[in-house]
């Protein structure tokens, strides 16, 4: 999205500040892909360190993996750009019905 | 005369709409297919009211009969309905949006050609021992319990045919996200389109819990998993979750197309501008919304427990707010109107007090504490036949007097039209209106007959006499349609003469590629403001210029017809026939041999030139 126009041909686009946001983006990106490496390892730590009960491994994995889906969908998939209003609204859309889903089925089903 | 526009012969118009991907040839496709299912799920529920005009009847046997109230349901919901709605919303939201066809008019065509042959699959059911028999809901309890293959069928039915309405709706999603003509912002849109883009939303999360269901149901049935047997450790409960998680918002995705139509409708032959636009929107949406929280009121009495109970019942009787809103508005927009009484209108004003009878019937078995006696009695049936009838089916008609113009160049007859509208209206009432007070006289839903000396003869036999006036007016329907064909009386762009939207300022039917320059929207009501200024049509926003176009594909009918073939494998495997297996296979080979194809053969389509366009215009003697 931020560099698709570095060779259109336009000469009304600045360059320099293209080449500075894509950088900024390239800085993005590695920061959080080191960063999702790092939660990764975190998860296998918790698991394989002893003296922690499967009640806090489980939902702080859950928890790790929440981060690191939101670091995919707004850094490498673009979400924090302009442009993506109808994606993010489809995509919390579902997520409620499907998160109501899950509250109802383990709330009056399962207990 | 162009090149484009040739007389084709029999052959070729068949084979035109086998591979067809214009939008408004595939909604005359879901017109027809909806039409016959229509009129099948009607000659299902003749069959009902016979068998239960008098008591102790043997019109049907008992399991006959479980057949056909199950066959009527879904029949009536799935490939009736559903598909009548989308046929409308194919025709004219693309127009109305002034685009050229919908986003993907591949995956439009095979949406519908998985429809049909989902729906042919079920209604094959029939011919092989037996058609299912657990309710249109198909509760696993009954469901698992089901002998023969009748259950199959709906799961293998309704899977394929969801998989068509959950691309159909994607689709629209994506068009009218994206292809919106220039000026036409969200807050012009016409209300039809509104109502397409909500349902269109629900139908992308309504659909999977219903894939999701029918996939365990497929399992258990045919694979031998145990989702939903209770004595392997499995819970009925969670098909009837998952049921009406889908099966809610469904009704919403049924009526919202026909509060659209309807809004349409008022503010044309009122002709004035729809009252409260930006409050009917908001109401569209926040029902959409509403729609997903209130599945479990379907559910009360399954012992949920007070206090989920008490949640879901306040949550349905929050959405008679929206839609309050919106009844609200349409009587508003009458006020004042200069109101003009043709068919369409006919079946708007009668819709307002017979959805409201239906709404307030709701509120009513929103009271979960009420609806232990409302449970499983003709009160619910009278109830959701009030909402479905008199909300969706009364739309289906008014539009289809209202767009048969736009789909088809000719007008209905509307003396007809009116004979047909008071008919029905008359034995929709008579129908379903004494309903509700055999439910309260606790005569029990789905049961094949009842004895006599219990108060309930006289009351079935005027519900029945009422499915003959229905029944006439379908009859005075399709008697009406074939003399309009046959007479074929063409029809100039706006034959209503108060057409506001985008859709009438085309010609009746609209060359194949609607907009030969994109229009520039002004405002709501686009057309009608153009013409409020003395313009004949609309100002184009774009110089003339080649139109890029799809080509016609043979291949989203190849690719249904290939899961039509495997479901039949994939059903008889029960039976360990040794041919089941080969089928199932060679079935799914062609269908993705056929995506394959799809994938790997270049398709860029065609341009329609300059020069071509110019030389319609000539020929109408009109100028670009």
């Amino acid at each position: 999205m931020a560099n698709s126009q570095l060779n259109s041909g336009n000469p009304r686009v600045d360059i320099e500040y293209r080449r500075k946001k894509s950088a900024e983006e390239m800085r993005h990106q590695v920061v959080s892909f080191a960063l999702m490496i790092f939660l990764t390892l975190i998860a296998f730590a918790v698991v394989a360190a002893k003296g922690f009960s499967a009640w806090f491994i489980v939902p702080f994995i859950l928890l790790l993996a929440i981060v690191q889906v939101i670091f995919q969908l707004y850094y490498f998939m673009h979400m924090s750009h302009k442009g993506h209003e109808a994606p993010s609204l489809f995509l919390y859309s579902g997520l409620l019905v499907g998160l109501v889903t899950v509250l109802a089925f383990s709330t009056i089903i399962w207990w | 005369m162009s090149t484009y526009a040739q007389k084709k012969g029999f052959g070729a118009t068949i084979w035109d709409y086998l591979t067809t991907v214009d939008h408004k040839k595939i909604a005359i496709l879901y017109l027809i297919a909806g039409g016959f299912f229509f009129v099948v799920g009607g000659l299902e529920a003749v069959f009902i009211r016979i068998q239960l005009a008098v008591p102790n009847n043997d019109f049907v046997s008992a399991g006959l009969f479980n057949e056909i109230i199950t066959m009527h349901g879904t029949t009536m919901i799935f490939l009736a309905a559903m598909p009548l709605v989308f046929a409308f919303m194919n025709a004219v939201m693309p127009l109305q949006i002034g685009a050229r066809d919908v986003a993907f008019p591949f995956v439009n065509a095979l949406g519908f050609w998985l429809f049909f042959f989902g729906g042919v699959f079920l209604n094959l059911s029939w011919f092989f021992d037996g058609a299912p028999d657990a309710g249109w809901t198909s509760y696993a309890s009954l469901a698992m319990a089901s002998k023969g293959h009748g259950v199959d069928f709906y799961v293998l039915g309704l899977q394929i045919s969801g998989i068509g309405t959950l691309i159909g709706g994607i689709n629209f999603l994506v068009t009218i996200i994206n292809m919106r003509a220039p000026g036409m912002t969200y807050m012009r849109m016409p209300l039809f389109t509104w109502s397409t883009f909500v349902t269109s939303a629900l139908i992308l999360f309504a659909f999977p819990p219903l894939t999701v269901g029918l996939v365990l149901m497929m399992f258990d049935r045919m694979f031998g998993s145990n989702f939903f047997v209770t004595t392997m450790g499995g819970n009925t409960v969670i098909w009837e979750h998952l049921f009406w998680i889908f099966g809610h918002p469904e009704v919403y995705i049924l009526v919202l197309p026909a509060f659209g139509i309807f809004s349409e409708i008022f503010a044309m032959f009122s002709r004035k501008r729809l009252f409260g636009y930006s409050s009917m929107v908001f109401a569209t949406v926040l029902i959409g919304f509403l729609g997903f929280m209130v599945w479990a009121h379907h559910m009360f009495t399954t012992g949920l427990g007070p206090v989920a109970n008490a949640i879901f019942a306040v949550a349905t009787m929050a959405i008679g707010v929206p839609t309050g809103i919106k009844i609200f508005n349409w009587l508003l927009t009458m006020w004042g109107g200069s109101v003009k009484f043709t068919t369409p209108m006919l079946y708007a004003l009668a819709f307002i007090p017979s959805f409201i009878a239906g709404g307030v019937t709701g509120v009513m078995l929103a009271s979960a504490a009420a609806d232990y006696q409302y449970h499983d009695t003709y009160f619910v049936v009278a109830h959701f036949h009030y909402v479905i009838v008199g909300g969706v089916v009364f739309a289906i008609l008014a539009g289809t007097h209202l767009y048969w113009p736009k789909m088809f160049g000719t007008m209905l007859n509307d003396t007809l039209g009116k004979i047909t509208f008071w008919l029905f209206f008359i034995g929709f009432h008579m129908t379903f209106f004494i309903q509700h007070f055999l439910g309260l006289w606790g005569m029990p839903r789905r049961v094949f007959t009842y004895l006599p000396g219990q108060g309930f003869e006289t009351s079935n036999l005027i519900s029945s006499l009422g499915a003959v006036f229905m029944s006439l007016a379908v009859l005075v329907l399709l008697y009406n349609v074939i003399m309009t064909s046959v007479k074929n009386v063409r029809v100039g762009n706006d034959p209503w003469g108060d057409g506001r939207t985008l859709e009438w300022a085309l010609p009746s039917p609209p060359p194949f590629y609607n907009f030969k320059q994109l229009p520039l929207v002004r405002g709501l009501d686009a057309y009608w403001l153009e013409k409020m200024e003395g313009k004949k049509g609309m100002t184009p926003a774009e110089p003339l210029g080649d139109i890029h176009m799809p080509n016609s594909s043979f291949l989203p009918f190849v690719i249904a017809f290939g899961l039509f073939v495997a479901a039949f494998g994939a059903l008889f495997n029960m039976d360990d026939k040794a041919w089941s297996v080969p089928v199932l296979i060679i079935g799914l080979l062609i269908t993705f041999g056929a995506m394959f194809l799809r994938s790997v053969k270049d398709d860029h389509g065609f341009h329609i030139h300059k020069e071509d366009l110019m030389e319609d215009d000539n020929d109408k003697g009109a100028k670009a």
